[in-house]
């Protein structure tokens, strides 16, 4: 049976700008949550998200590259580039023609598109910039990377509202798996500030007008937030062949359903994926040692996951360490599986829970462990990292200690 | 993707001689400053007879200059003119043409848009 490792990670997002930053965000309970950078809206009813702040693309591109793609692809590649360096891996003309890239992103390049919208509505132009259609498609990451590193193996992008990045992979992981490919890099970005999508947002009222406060009673919505993460991955046999020291290994990934409704999530459909994941894994419940929550910090999404953990888990939801780190990042939509996979590695591997911060008073409908407020250390094999989205499609990852 | 839009393999800006100094008027200057700035190249390296294929521009490219030369002159570049320009001067003498077009008629009363972002930036 091949075995499937994370050789290389990479992450650009509030609370990190790389992979070393990000882990002692999560390890200090810092929040990346700020007010937005001053533009010309004031009529948002919300003024704070998991904004990055003074991007400035060339310095991690030729500007030629950068003017190229849209924010949200600029994030990809240069979370890409990150975990392909750290990874150590020698992109040889064999594997740039076998290697995989599955990305993942919920709106694609919609501040570019915004921007030609802005022009053509707004300002009565009759023309938009030309490379809207390019930096607007949502595989415009994965394009960016295949550009980048000259990977030629298969690659595309998945959209699946806020479980985007955590289908996108379970698809690589699958591929590999499956002996398609031995190498993948895969993962999810996003760059949702746009006054439009963030009309839009506000218009479903979900967005706290101040703090992002998982499973806290006082919770009033999610923070949005936006970066990448990616993940190099390959066979266990492929690693090791070529001395490198795997990360943690992917052991399980379900997926589901709900049919239900289009925006109010279902206990059972998350549960299901849940359970999936663990099959796959062949571990029981009590094996998990902490789940990163979707836990977007709405009334109903939180009690909903609370209800589906002891679904899934049994009694051991009671025991298992929980929290969401969205409190911290805000969340990043397409980018959010990615992310927050990496979240659960790094917690993993590092020995501890990142904590559910902006944690005020105890739910009664959301009665287990969330790790309020501070991190704490505990040694543990495994970890799940939980997505639902709109829609109902869910995804949830099961990583294991190497 | 139609075929002409995949970029070529740019010309590495070494390749390119600095262009000798030389006297050209205040539109081609702007023509040639625009090509500088949408293709992240010193302006000192664009001459009023390089070709596209010396300085690098694919088509892709040309049809982005275009759209700066559109804001920046309040033209409209026809389909079938941007197909053919081929290089730095006939650029400019496109430009200089429709620019003299529009002369003579009322302008818009809204002054060009500049090519700068004016949507506010909500992040």
């Amino acid at each position: 049976m091949r075995r499937v490792v994370i050789t290389g990670m990479g992450v650009y997002c509030a609370l990190g700008r790389d992979v070393n930053e990000f882990r002692e965000g999560l390890r200090t309970g810092r929040s990346g949550i700020t007010t937005f950078s001053p533009g010309e809206i004031s009529d948002l009813r919300f003024t704070q998200g998991g904004e990055v702040k003074d991007f400035n693309p060339t310095d991690h591109m030729p500007a030629k590259e950068a003017d190229m793609v849209d924010r949200f692809a600029q994030f990809a590649i240069v979370a890409a580039a990150e975990a392909v360096r750290n990874s150590g891996v020698e992109l040889t003309p064999e594997l740039k023609d076998n290697a995989a890239i599955v990305t993942g992103s919920c709106v694609g390049g919609q501040s570019t598109e915004n921007q030609g919208f802005w022009d053509v509505y707004r300002m009565g132009r009759n023309r938009v910039h030309p490379m809207t259609i390019p930096k607007t498609m949502a595989n415009a990451g994965a394009s960016g990377i295949s550009l980048r590193f000259g990977i030629t193996g298969p690659s595309f992008t998945i959209a699946t509202a806020c479980a985007s990045s955590a289908h996108a992979i379970g698809q690589a992981f699958t591929m590999v798996k499956s002996g398609m490919t031995d190498f993948a890099i895969t993962g999810g970005s996003e760059a949702p500030f746009s006054y439009g999508l963030l009309k839009a947002w506000e218009a479903m009222r979900v967005v706290t007008p101040t703090l992002c406060r998982p499973f806290s009673k006082d919770r009033n919505g999610m923070s949005l937030g936006e970066g990448a993460a990616m993940m190099t991955i390959e066979t266990l046999e492929h690693a090791l062949a070529r001395g490198a020291r795997p990360i943690a290994e992917i052991v399980g990934f379900g997926m589901s359903a709900d049919a239900h409704h289009i925006t109010q999530p279902s206990a059972e459909g998350a549960a299901k994926a849940v359970t999936m994941a663990l099959k796959q894994a062949g571990i029981g419940p009590e094996q998990i040692g902490y789940v990163n929550a979707h836990g977007t910090g709405t009334a109903v999404n939180d009690v909903t996951e609370t209800r589906a953990l002891k679904l899934a888990l049994g009694d051991h939801a009671y025991k298992v360490a929980i929290s969401s780190s969205k409190a911290m990042h805000g969340h990043t939509l397409g980018a959010a599986g990615a992310i927050e996979s990496m979240a659960a590695v790094l917690a993993m591997t590092g020995g501890f829970i990142p904590p559910t911060i902006n944690y005020n008073t105890p739910d009664p409908d959301c009665d287990l462990d969330y790790t309020p407020n501070a991190a704490r250390a505990l040694e543990f094999e495994y970890a799940i990292s939980n997505s639902f989205a709109f829609g109902g499609l869910n995804a949830v990852l099961a990583f294991r200690r190497i | 993707m139609p075929e002409e839009m995949i970029p070529d393999n740019p010309t590495p800006e070494s390749a390119a001689a600095p262009a000798p100094a030389e006297a050209v008027d205040a539109l081609a200057e702007r023509v040639l400053q625009i090509i500088a700035d949408t293709q992240r190249k010193s302006r000192s390296l664009i001459s009023i007879d390089s070709s596209f294929e010396e300085l690098g521009i694919d088509s892709m490219d040309g049809v982005n200059i275009v759209f700066a030369l559109e804001n920046e002159f309040n033209i409209n570049v026809p389909d079938d003119e941007v197909k053919n320009i081929r290089n730095v001067r006939d650029m400019v003498e496109g430009v200089r043409k429709l620019v003299d077009d529009a002369a003579p008629s009322a302008r818009p009363s809204s002054p060009a848009p500049s090519s700068e972002s004016d949507a506010p930036a909500a992040s």
